[in-house]
Parts: structure tokens; C-alpha cells; sequence
């Protein structure tokens, strides 16, 4: 949990009109996720799936890391209420805005 | 080590209160002994008639209704409010089709009147102001010749604030409308007078005055014009069929009984941990609010909210630690979106989303409250560390 200062990726997704909003930061070394911290507003669930998130696609690599869904979170927390499926199981998208974040900067940094 | 254990503290009341035990024995014998059917002309269904019957005068007593046949006994507040809402509007249809009701009622007062609606009823939800007072200039404006109900909440047991309900029946009978409302949160802890309110159908719950679960009941005045919506046997005057829940009766009306007999020291016991709670939970704390009225509330309801943070994951981390509380933003419920309640209020639903809802017993002590006090502080800091709408100044 927390921010990530010189973080090289980051995502955010949600609305907290709805309820839920998640900003995930990576720092990328060797195409492995090195350090990877959130920051969650939002219910029990919200916050649930953003930690198992973290814990998931830590060490991991980038394209390992794109193969974690919503789907295998929930899973990895023993399921979720069918209710909070939809709003709350945000935190594999953050990842992904996150990866990809990193890919563009990265991709950038190149042309440069 | 372990820390240790500290007791248990429901603040959740409203959700579900103890049955009181002084009433349990009184309910068993009718379930045991005295199980007769009040119907029934033996010796047996009429020791059942006649628990029903003096229930209902202690019911009729603590609203101070004109005589106990105005009592209808139901399955609890919703059946009630089914009840008035659709037996009020199907049988005086003839005489007008709009229906006025607010837009902090309880699901069971919405629902009937959105079924309304597709029947093709008018209804109006009428606005309320920031505390979640009606808007009494509202209210005359649409209440017409054609409107043959106002249904409106004495006090929402969301946000506590208690309407005033003289002034109201005052303005609807100038127009002939029936006047309903529902006690459910109310009824128990504020003095209800039907007859010096000029009421003509008040839902009132057993649960919420601590009695058992799946039984409540319905005043209607002498002389309302209304239709069944339940029907069978003709028990309850023909206005809700079925055999009576005598043992459930019974201990309602004893719940009743201790409710008139306590509710002055009840009451003011509870609004002073209320006032004190509600003090400790906000000043504190930076960007904290009270929800709904400060001073028109009733005893039992506190109900903040904390910016940036959101209802549930407060609520859990109360849970952890052994307290039990609700969260206003509907996230704990079944739908996912913030509470009507609130947003009637005139709240963002990102600021209603941050509510936090304490409902208080006659168990809670100046103990339990103190204990809030002291957990609230962090707990809103951890989750404000966590949460990125957070401000920069607000975090460690």
C-alpha cells in the first residue's frame, strides 16, 4: 500500500462517483515488476483486490503481468460477491493502465 | 502476546435490535400453551382472542390511538406500509389518483409507490432541504384535489431527522388527502399522539421497539375509506387476512407496553451518548460532517461522513476490531449506489459514499461511545493514507 514516488508505470482507473477509485504505480527492472504499490478508494472489496494485485504481479513479468485478469484476482481472494464482480474488481485494469503506461514512456524514452 | 479481548459493541441497532427478555416468557405460553386460533369459538381460541385483544389496546395506547380496532396487526412495517399506500390509493381512486410521498422514504414506501406509478398513479417524491426537512412550500403547491394520500417517514432512521408532523397533517387535511406515516424509526423513541398529530394511518414496527421480528402493525383512524391488500379469512377486520401471529402479538404488545413506560429516561439517556458521540466522531477529525439535522433527530441516530474515504471500508475496519456499525453509502447493501437518502440531501455521491451510520440501543453505554471516540481518529487516517483523493495536507 502507498505511492511510489519515481514510479515508472501508472494507472488509475474507476470514478469515485461510483465508489471506486485505484491508482496502481510499478517500477519495472530487467522487463520484471521490481516494486508495485496502490492507493484505493473504496470498499472492502476495492481495497481487497488491489492488495492481492500487488501481491500477484510483484516479481512477475510484464507479460506474465498482463495475463492477470479480474477473474484470477477474485479467485486468489476465494471469490468475491457477485455484486462486487463488476464495480469493486477494478485492480487488474490498474495494472494493465499501469504496464502499458510504463510500455508508452519506455517506447518514448527510445525515440528520443 | 494477544491484546486483550475488549467486549463486543453493536452500534447498529436500527439493522436489528434484541428481543427485550422480559417478553420472551409472555410470547412462549402462546406458543406452547395458549397456540389456540383466535378464530376458533372453544375455550381454547378464545384464551387466544383475548391475548389479541388486550394487545391490541397496548398498542392503541402507546400512540394514543381513539380505540385498539384501529390497531390492524400485519407482518411487520413493510406489509404496513404496503398496506396503507396501496389501500389508500386503489379504493379512493374514484375520488383522485396522486399520491405524495418524499424523497427520503424507506424502500418499502418507495417500491408501492413506484408500483403505483406503473398502474398509472401521479406521484410526487417530494424534496427535502440539507437536513432533510420536506419542503413544506412544496408540499402545498402540489397537494391538489386529485391527491388522495401524503405518505411521508416521521423520521428517517437513516439520518434521523424527525419531521414535523402537526404541521404537515395540518396542511394535507385542508385538502382532504389521507395523511400516512411511517413511525418504523420513530415509534418507541419520541412521543406519538395520533389523535393530537391528526394522523389517519401510522406503520409501526415490533423489532424497532425491541419485540420480535415478522410482526407490526397499522393504525388506521375510525371512518378511512380503504381496501385489503391481503386477503382470506377476513381476520384483522377483513384488512389483513390470515391467522393471527398471537405469540409474535403478544410480545409486541409487551414491547410496546416497556417503550410507553421508558421512553422518557430511554430517551434521554440516548441523547447524551447521541450529542456526545456525534461531537467526538467530528471534531477531531478534519473534513468530517454530520448527516442530517443536529437538534430535530432521533435519540438513537448518528450519522457522519469523512471525505475521501468510503463507508464500507470503514464499517469493516470497525468489524475487525469487534464494532459493529452501517455504512449510509449503499455499498454494503444489495444495489451499489449511494443511498437515496442522502443524495436527497443534496450530497455528491462521492461525498455520500463517505458515510458512516451508528444507530444506538438501550445496551450501548458511555463506555461503548468512548471507545469509538478513541478507534475513529486512526482509522479514518489509515484510510485516508490509502485513498489517492486524499489531499497532500491531510496525509502523514
Amino acid at each position: 500500500m502507498g505511492e511510489i514516488p519515481d514510479a515508472e508505470g501508472v494507472g488509475t482507473v474507476g470514478n469515485p462517483v461510483c465508489g471506486d477509485l485505484m491508482t496502481m504505480y510499478i517500477k519495472v527492472k530487467d522487463n520484471r515488476i521490481e516494486d508495485i504499490k496502490f492507493k484505493t478508494y473504496g470498499c472492502g472489496a476495492a481495497i481487497a483486490t488491489s492488495s492481492m494485485t500487488t501481491e500477484l504481479a510483484k516479481g512477475k513479468t510484464l507479460e506474465e503481468a498482463m495475463k492477470i485478469t479480474r477473474a484470477s484476482v477474485a479467485d486468489s481472494l476465494g471469490g468475491l460477491p457477485k455484486v462486487k464482480m463488476h464495480c469493486s474488481n477494478l485492480a487488474a485494469d490498474a495494472l494493465h493502465a499501469a504496464i502499458e503506461d510504463y510500455r508508452e514512456k519506455t517506447k518514448k524514452s527510445k525515440e528520443v | 502476546m494477544k491484546p486483550p479481548k475488549s467486549r463486543k459493541i453493536c452500534m447498529d441497532y436500527s439493522a436489528g435490535k434484541p428481543v427485550d427478555p422480559r417478553i420472551i416468557n409472555e410470547m412462549l405460553s402462546y406458543l406452547h400453551s395458549f397456540f389456540g386460533n383466535p378464530s376458533s369459538l372453544h375455550t381454547l381460541g378464545q384464551e387466544a382472542k383475548k391475548a389479541l385483544e388486550k394487545s391490541r389496546e397496548k398498542l392503541a395506547k402507546l400512540v394514543n390511538a381513539e380505540e385498539p380496532e384501529t390497531i390492524i396487526f400485519t407482518s411487520g412495517a413493510t406489509e404496513s406500509n404496503n398496506l396503507a399506500i396501496k389501500g389508500i390509493a386503489n379504493r379512493n381512486k374514484n375520488r383522485g389518483t396522486k399520491i405524495l410521498t418524499s424523497s427520503i422514504e424507506h424502500m418499502s414506501v418507495v417500491n408501492p409507490c413506484k408500483l403505483m406509478m406503473r398502474k398509472g398513479f401521479q406521484v410526487v417524491f417530494l424534496p427535502v432541504d440539507n437536513f432533510g426537512l420536506l419542503d413544506l412550500e412544496k408540499l402545498e403547491t402540489e397537494l391538489d384535489d386529485n391527491t388522495t394520500l401524503v405518505s411521508l417517514v416521521y423520521a428517517n432512521g437513516e439520518i434521523g431527522t424527525i419531521q414535523p408532523i402537526k404541521e404537515i397533517s395540518k396542511i394535507v387535511h385542508e385538502k382532504k388527502a389521507y395523511l400516512h406515516v411511517d413511525a418504523t424509526a420513530a415509534c418507541g423513541q419520541i412521543p406519538i399522539d395520533v389523535q393530537e398529530e391528526n394522523i389517519d394511518l401510522l406503520t409501526i414496527s415490533s423489532n424497532d421497539i425491541y419485540g420480535p421480528r415478522g410482526v407490526g402493525a397499522l393504525y388506521i383512524k375510525k371512518g378511512t375509506t380503504i381496501e385489503s391488500v391481503i386477503q382470506g379469512g377476513g381476520q384483522e377486520r377483513g384488512l389483513r387476512s390470515g391467522t393471527e401471529n398471537v405469540a409474535g402479538i403478544v410480545g409486541f404488545a409487551k414491547a410496546a407496553e416497556i417503550a410507553g413506560n421508558e421512553m422518557p429516561q430511554n430517551s434521554e439517556r440516548l441523547i447524551e451518548l447521541r450529542d456526545d458521540l456525534i461531537k467526538g466522531l467530528i471534531d477531531p477529525i478534519p473534513d468530517a460532517y454530520l448527516n442530517g439535522h443536529p437538534t430535530r433527530r432521533l435519540p438513537d441516530n448518528v450519522s457522519v461522513r469523512y471525505s475521501y474515504i468510503e463507508g464500507e471500508s470503514i464499517l469493516l475496519s470497525l468489524d475487525i476490531m469487534g464494532i459493529f456499525a452501517s455504512s449510509g453509502s449503499a455499498c454494503a447493501a444489495k444495489t451499489l449506489q449511494p443511498s437515496h437518502v442522502l443524495l436527497a440531501l443534496g450530497l455528491k455521491p462521492e461525498e455520500a459514499h463517505g458515510s458512516l451510520m451508528l444507530t444506538l440501543g438501550r445496551d450501548n453505554t458511555q463506555e461503548d461511545v468512548d471507545r469509538l471516540k478513541s478507534v475513529m481518529p486512526d482509522i479514518v487516517k489509515r484510510l485516508r493514507d490509502m485513498s489517492p483523493l486524499t489531499p497532500k495536507e491531510l496525509k502523514s
